[in-house]
């Protein structure tokens, strides 16, 4: 047997070459024969009645295009997630700005832009709301009784009992805006419909068998009759995990009712508009803690802006609200929160999932703390960080040896914090430009809050071709983050086989059995197991069906699979989550084991704040983090730098202008983010401990990277200016504003 | 001149090779890459120049195709990522992208791949600020520019240990 040990290094990416070339094909890049395609007219208003719609521009051959509206709809006219409240195409009222009510088709795409803009849809206006502030307060009630789409309380101790007793007792107030996503590859499928054969879409997307639950309401047909495949993606980070449901929908009932196939693409500006963001959120911090710097109690209210409908923000708050708290042990805490109903277009799943939000304002407040005790940040942190053993807000037992301290020193020693702590201090002084080191400690949940992989039963399938290969079948998604390279190596090495002999399936919803979402840090740690387990139960099939022996070459191995599909027609091997004994979680009281494993990380940002432009730049980024063991240094690492640079964008320049529920700066031209000139030099490190719940030790990687950077850096800029802020994304104006009254 | 459709003639190379294009005149020459000729290499991330996914080489020059009309195209030498590799072997800067992770989910790989070759004809051997500013058109979303950064230098490299 040679030595095949994968987990670890750096191979090839799987689909590298065609993606190098240009030879990879995405959403956009496919045509089929007599495709017409599909535009989407949307409400002119944030909420209202739709009165009439008219079909003005007589030079339009109305009777050539295919129209939808609600009134086509085959099935349920409800976008089916978690709850059944928003339609595909609006009926009677309209609750944001970018509600679809109207869809077009034609094989002319010059000719249906034309149309779309010829089609007038009055409304009459109905008071509506854009903040949270006015939804908190019922201005108007625009969703359900009360605006509320999903609260939360956890409850640890008595938090009542310590602000007696507390020496200091501090507040603060922070808020988080919305972020684009901004894949570079916009929202697109292609479909196929019609009674007799049913449904099939090809598109750009994380979860194919969302968009399966979703059509499966939308069109009465039975399961087998739908089928969802996914191209490859270009980008996704949560902006395809819920909305191509509705994009996929739309297309469908155009070519349900058309006969033909039909491509809906979405341009920038589009994109842009109607698609999700990222939860804006308000943060409210009360912490009492004793002379000596130790925390005595933490109440956190948390809100977060869900825009128009509930979609996934339940579970957004819920991952914010488990975060709020961090890794900090202390017996007292209370966190309130709450999902709101706004009228802008429903707000999403983005890297990090509301963790980034709540995280941001801990990170901010316990510096407000520190400094009120007389403490330096890090000596505050030192003093209330989670070991192992201790509990978190949730109630879980820490049962990971996790080093706060020690993974923070290492991150000061690679970034010369201390030094540099003192010196631009020094430097401050005199010079114009002010410089500033600042950092956060944090930690990720990798997998489904509490039940939620229970819930999902995950399946992974490993099957042997006749020609010799191992093929992985599950319904997770390459969207870049490497998907496919990590499933090969992990199935490489627990067959003991050469890498280039795995390939993975498309995931095809007639093909491949349901491994749950691309979602979640989930992937690796949870799906990635099945993997390694599905592999080696089907090595087990051989061994105990007399096909194989244990020690075993590579040629061995293929005879083998060969005479078992020989004998028995195919040779495969599935595997099922269970949730470990050891993972208890309580839906009510939300207390337990929130999540599986954690990924723990300290951050360090540097930054030159310069006093005439206004600008924040960060000059140097320490991104230190444990995350079990990395199965492959390169994916992981571009992983980490990626998300950093979003957060640093999300942070300091991405500002989504909104006009009564609608973002104005829907282009690349005005909303900016980071390019090779403005990033700054990302130095990754990782502490591999093994986790013994994931494959080869892995735990989850993809969201953790977007938690930290934010509060690092507005951390970094208090160091540079001595202003405190408690906002992002901190545009140059908000600074200006501050330093001219300084 | 335009025909009875309205369509124009555009005679130019396109990856080596002598083709004649017909095409609305404001056509963008993106379009008439991707549709035409079914290069769709060539990708469209926003249709105004912002983000250097329609990248293509225009007579040696970095182009955003999404901005270039096919009139201009005329006479012209084009070259697209499908026309970067040498058969099967691969271009140093493509290499380098798979060897360095340059490529996550590879919407903006082909422009990043002609915009680093671009760069690289300007300046065979970039310092950080030259690669940074080389490839500051070209958007990535994934990578965080990083990885791209190395990849780049990695071609210098590789190119260098072959010569
Ligand atoms: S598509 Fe041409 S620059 Fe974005
Ligand atoms: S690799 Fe995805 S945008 Fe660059």
């Amino acid at each position: 047997m040679t030595d095949r040990q994968l987990v670890g290094k750096p191979v090839p990416r799987k689909e590298g070459r065609d993606k190098v070339t240009g030879q990879a094909r995405y959403i956009d890049d496919l045509h089929f024969p007599d495709m017409l395609y599909g535009v989407t007219v949307r409400s002119n208003a944030p909420r209202g009645r739709i009165q009439r719609i008219e079909f003005e521009n007589d030079a339009i051959p109305w009777s050539e295009l295919t129209v939808v509206t609600a009134r086509d709809i085959p099935g349920e006219n409800s976008v089916a997630l978690i709850l059944l409240d928003q339609p595909y195409l609006a009926d009677e009222f309209v609750n944001h700005r970018e509600e679809a009510v109207l869809l077009l088709a034609h094989p002319d795409r010059h000719l249906v832009e034309k149309a779309r803009r010829a089609v007038r849809i009055e409304i009459e206006p109905l008071p509506a709301i854009f903040s949270i502030e006015d939804s908190l307060n019922r201005k108007e009630v625009i969703w359900g009784e009360d605006n509320i789409f999903k609260s939360f309380q956890v409850e640890k101790g008595n938090v009542d009992e310590v602000w007696e007793g507390a020496d200091f007792i501090i507040e603060g107030e922070y808020q988080t805006g919305a972020q684009e996503q901004l894949y570079i590859e916009n929202n697109g499928v292609i479909a196929l419909a019609s009674p007799e054969d049913g449904v099939t879409v090809w598109g750009s997307m994380q979860c194919p068998y969302y968009v399966h639950k979703a059509l499966l309401k939308l069109f009465p047909l039975p399961e087998e009759k739908i089928r969802v495949i996914q191209v490859e993606t270009g980008g996704g980070f949560g902006g395809k995990e819920e909305y191509p449901s509705m994009i996929a929908g739309h297309a469908a009932l155009l070519a349900w009712k058309s006969g033909r196939p039909v491509k809906l693409v979405y341009d920038r500006a589009e994109d842009m508009a109607a698609t999700t963001k990222r939860h804006p959120s308000l943060t409210k911090h009360r912490t009492a803690v004793t002379r000596d710097g130790k925390l005595l109690g933490i109440e956190i209210d948390f809100t977060v802006d869900g825009g128009a409908y509930a979609t996934l923000s339940s579970v957004v708050l819920s991952r914010g609200t488990i975060h709020a708290a961090g890794p900090y042990n202390c017996a007292n805490v209370r966190i309130k929160s709450r999902a709101v109903a706004t009228n802008a277009p429903p707000h999403g799943a983005f890297r990090g999932f509301g963790a980034p939000q709540s995280i941001f304002a801990l990170e901010r407040h316990l510096n407000k703390v520190a400094a009120t005790v007389g403490l330096t940040p890090e000596e505050f942190r030192r003093r209330n960080f989670l070991h192992e053993g201790e509990t978190t807000a949730t109630g879980q037992v820490i049962h990971e040896k996790v080093d706060l301290n020690g993974l923070m020193e290492r991150a000061f020693e690679l970034s010369d914090y201390y030094q540099k702590r003192e010196s631009f201090a020094e430097a401050n002084k005199f010079s114009v430009k002010k410089k500033g080191i600042g950092f956060a400690s944090f930690m990720h949940g990798a997998g489904f809050t509490g039940s939620g992989e229970q819930y999902l039963q995950s399946v992974v399938g490993v099957e042997a071709t006749t020609e010799g290969r191992i093929r992985i079948l599950a319904a997770s998604t390459e969207i870049g983050q490497g998907t496919n390279t990590i499933f090969g190596q992990i199935a490489a090495e627990a067959l003991k086989l050469d890498y280039d002999l795995i390939e993975v399936a498309k995931p095809d919803t007639g093909n491949v059995p349901n491994s749950g979402p691309t979602v979640a840090s989930r992937t690796v740690m949870i799906v990635g197991k099945l993997v390694e387990s599905a592999a080696l139960g089907l090595k087990q099939t051989l061994v105990q069906g007399g096909f194989l022996t244990e020690d075993y070459t590579q040629e061995n191995f293929q005879t083998a699979c060969l005479a078992y599909i020989e004998k028995h027609g195919a040779l495969k091997s599935f595997s099922q989550y269970k949730q470990p004994e050891t993972i208890r979680w309580d839906d009510e009281k939300y207390q337990g084991d929130a999540y599986g494993a954690y990924a723990w990380a300290v951050y360090v940002a540097e930054v030159t704040v310069d006093p005439l432009t206004y600008e924040a730049h960060v000059d140097d980024f320490v991104a230190l983090q444990e995350v079990g063991r990395v199965i492959h240094p390169i994916l992981a690492a571009g992983q980490i730098e990626g998300g950093v640079a979003q957060a640093i964008g999300f942070t300091l320049f991405e500002n989504v202008v909104w006009q009564d529920g609608r973002m104005a700066n829907s282009q690349m031209t005005n909303y900016i983010i980071p390019t090779a000139a403005d990033i700054p030099p990302i130095r990754v490190f990782f502490e591999e401990t093994p986790y013994a719940g994931g494959p080869s030790g892995a735990k989850g990687i993809g969201e953790l990277p977007m938690d930290g950077a934010a509060p690092a850096i507005l951390n970094a800029i208090e160091h540079a200016t001595g202003l405190s802020f408690n906002h992002v994304p901190l545009m140059p104006e908000a600074l200006m504003l501050e330093m001219e009254k300084s | 001149m335009p025909d009875e459709n309205g369509k124009c003639a555009v005679p130019c190379t396109v990856n080596g090779e002598a083709v004649t294009l017909h095409a609305y005149p404001m056509a963008r020459l993106l379009d008439v890459l991707r549709e035409e000729l079914r290069l769709t290499g060539t990708k469209e991330g926003c249709g105004e120049g912002e983000c250097g996914a329609c990248s293509v080489l225009l007579d040696g020059a970095l182009v955003n195709s999404c901005l270039v009309p096919i009139l201009q195209a005329e006479g012209a030498q084009i070259k697209t990522i499908e026309g970067v590799a040498s058969g099967e072997q691969l271009h140093a800067v493509q290499q380098a992208f798979i060897e360095c992770g340059g490529a996550q989910c590879g919407i903006c790989t082909p422009g990043m791949v002609l915009a680093a070759i671009n760069l690289l004809e300007k300046n065979a051997n970039p310092d950080e600020t030259a690669i940074r500013n080389g490839l500051a058109g070209n958007l990535c979303r994934c990578t965080g520019y990083i990885k791209i950064f190395e990849s780049v230098v990695r071609a210098c490299q590789n190119t260098e240990a072959k010569s």
